[in-house]
């Protein structure tokens, strides 16, 4: 049985769509046709190529990318509702492919919990109904299975639509009860397919806090992918790219922000706050000389760093851990620096971003 | 040239022999068969016959009130009571109950065997393109081929009576049912069925839980057709010893009866309506939670 931490890796998984993916599998791996070239001479679709991602116990692993870059297809690798043409998924330790199909069932009633994009809730059955359904077939005695539908119910801010239809339902709410579903579940794993989109810009945040929240409980895996870059970086511990069937960029948000890898996350990401998405740990560098007169946390945002040391009239900083030990040291330069510079200087680059510009 | 003149048949001498084969063959497994043949059906003999007892002894007060009862609770339209109530009176009035008990206790007969043998199979046809490449030309053959042709080795069988009588309504009415239990469920959304699987279910959970309750409308549907299917066998039926409102029609067709075919006629019309209403409000009544009504 999987303890309640675990990981998921990914391993040079390519799926394609259509009557014979085995035929062109080896023209895609080996002489690396891309997504156009497959779909324009053998008519079949390119899902995921080459992919492979790591995924911490116990982190938020952020999935991006445009409508059609595989996002749904590589989720759904991980619960092996789609099977890959080649590649490897290994949760916890157990290679997903090698599981029967009594030990798949299994493993998805206890292991891995999912919403999905297009919500998927049983129209014969209320909010009540559709939220024990996981719990029933994992065969849960009824009454905790009532108790647990309840709460979720009751947490996500369902409480007195128990015995509505889905029909019934804004499109919000609907999704709301997707997300309780999964969450009565209670599996280490939690797969969530655009399980915001449909919210509201307040409920987002309720929902957002919900997850971060239980989070900090029980620290569950969880696979979340999102079209919203601020909701990404808000929640994310790490962020994955994608492109046509190929992740392009992945690491920590910032190092996303701070050096996107191709024009393509540049794109994406350039819109975004840096002041409120990039941590002053990013640009610490090694501490030399007197202790400065200021002192840091290494999570605050540069934004809120900058204020602090304009206001406090000084041009470096040390930088603490969550321990308050010094770490490193920030210039007031390298952050107004950071703050200022349009993203396309670094595209391409990897390397700190701090000493780059410096 | 001949070629031309006339279609080239099978030697006269052969195709007699052909058939002679064939028939005989059939009466040899008749023979020998016959009677165990018979014995399988019994049980269903004596259903059949108690069902019929039941509303032909049962004083005809109560059997209106049960059948104004179960109609309301089917559709829960007082209208639909008041029509049926009415219609089974002008039966009664015009000296058919009687018959009109008979017929009711084959069609529900009927009717509880091509669900009782058609659910499965749809099930079966949804399951399996196998089992779907070998039904569907049967089901085609069962809906198509002249009820008179299978009244033949039927007989042959069994003999006159009630159960070949009901065994030829039941190939006649199956098919529908068949037919839309296998559409339902293969109706099923796609995603919703992918979400029973994410959650591990097993095909029995997936059929128990998603698959036939979504699919009850259209198996309603079914039920529905399969109804009026075996209402209208109940003339044909009659030919081979069914008694009921079937047989005063063959008397009216022999001797001219006008008035007495009409009569009986009308009586059939009567009861499939009230079936028809009320099996649909019914599978409406089951769809209740696809109208959308905000809260
Ligand atoms: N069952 C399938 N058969 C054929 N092609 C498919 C199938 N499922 C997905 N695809 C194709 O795979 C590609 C990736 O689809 P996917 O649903 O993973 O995209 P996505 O990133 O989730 O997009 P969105 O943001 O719109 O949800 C698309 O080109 C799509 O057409
Ligand atoms: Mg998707």
């Amino acid at each position: 049985m999987p303890e309640s931490r675990t990981s998921i890796e990914i391993r040079n998984v390519y799926k394609l769509f259509g009557p014979y993916p085995d035929r062109f599998i080896e023209a895609v791996r080996d002489s690396g046709m891309n997504k156009a070239e497959l779909l324009e001479r053998h008519n079949h679709v390119l899902g995921l190529s080459n992919v492979s991602l790591d995924i911490e116990a116990g982190h938020i692993q952020v999935i991006m990318g445009l409508s059609g870059s595989g996002k749904s297809t590589l989720i759904r690798h991980i619960n092996r509702l789609i099977e890959p043409t080649a590649g490897e998924v290994i949760v916890g330790g157990t290679d997903v492919r090698a599981l029967s199909p009594s030990e798949l069932r299994a493993f998805r009633r206890t292991s891995a919990a999912m919403v999905f994009q297009k919500f998927a809730l049983l129209p014969h059955r209320t909010v009540l109904g559709n939220v024990v359904f996981g719990l029933e077939i994992r065969g849960v005695p009824r009454e905790a299975q009532m108790e647990t539908a309840r709460r979720w119910i009751d947490r996500v801010g369902l409480a007195g639509f128990e015995d509505k239809y889905p029909s019934q339902l804004s499109g919000g709410m609907q999704q709301r009860v997707g997300l309780a579903r999964a969450l009565a579940n209670d599996a280490p794993i939690l797969l969530m397919d655009e399980a915001f989109s449909a919210l509201d810009p307040l409920i987002r945040l309720d929902m957002q806090a919900i997850l971060l929240d239980l989070q900090a409980e029980v620290r569950k895996t969880v696979v979340f992918i999102t079209h919203d870059l601020d909701e990404a970086l808000k929640i994310g511990d790490r962020v994955a790219i994608m492109q046509d069937g190929e992740l392009v960029q992945q690491g920590r948000p910032e190092d996303i922000v701070l050096s996107p890898a191709t024009a393509y996350v540049e794109d994406f990401v350039r819109h975004v706050n840096r002041g409120r998405v990039v941590k002053l740990s990013a640009l610490a560098r090694p501490e030399s000389g007197a202790p400065a007169a200021l002192r840091l946390p290494a999570a605050l945002p540069l934004a809120d760093a900058a204020l602090r040391l304009v206001e406090a009239r000084l041009s470096f900083a040390d930088v603490t851990d969550g321990n308050g030990a010094v770490v490193g040291r920030v210039d007031l330069d390298d952050v107004v620096r950071t703050l200022a510079r349009s993203t396309g200087e670094t595209a391409g680059s990897n390397g700190p971003p701090a000493r780059l510009a410096g | 040239m001949s070629f031309f003149d006339g279609f080239p048949v099978m030697e006269a001498d052969t195709l007699t022999a052909l058939k002679k084969a064939i028939d005989g063959g059939f009466r040899a497994f008749t023979r020998e068969f016959g009677a165990t043949v018979e014995d399988f059906f019994l049980p269903l003999r004596s259903f059949l016959i108690f069902v019929e007892r039941l509303l032909v002894t049962t004083p005809w007060p109560v059997v209106l009130l049960v059948i104004a009862g179960l109609v309301y609770l089917a559709s829960r339209s007082l209208r639909l009571v008041a029509g049926a109530v009415v219609a089974l009176m002008a039966i009664g009035y015009f000296g058919m109950w009687e018959d009109t008990m008979r017929t009711l206790a084959m069609i529900v007969v009927a009717t509880l065997m091509s669900v009782a043998i058609g659910i499965p199979l749809g099930i079966l046809m949804a399951w399996s393109a196998r089992a779907r490449a070998v039904l569907l030309p049967v089901l085609d053959v069962m809906q198509t081929m002249p009820s008179f042709v299978y009244l033949i080795p039927v007989v042959m069988l069994l003999g006159i009576g009630k159960v070949p009588g009901l065994i030829a309504v039941v190939i006649y009415a199956a098919p529908p049912i068949i037919r839309l239990t296998n559409l339902g469920i293969r109706l099923v959304d796609k995603d919703v069925l992918e979400a029973a699987d994410a959650f591990g279910a097993s095909a029995w959970q997936k059929l128990g839980k998603v698959q036939l309750p979504l699919a009850l409308p259209t198996i309603m549907a079914g039920i529905n057709q399969t109804i009026m299917a075996a209402l209208s066998m109940v003339v044909v039926a009659s030919m081979i010893g069914v008694q009921g409102l079937g047989q005063p029609v063959l008397k009216a067709i022999a001797n001219q009866y006008f008035t007495l075919g009409v009569f009986n006629g009308f009586a059939i019309v009567g009861i499939a309506i009230i079936f028809d209403r009320t099996s649909q409000a019914f599978g409406r009544r089951l769809q209740k939670h696809r109208e959308a009504e905000h809260a």
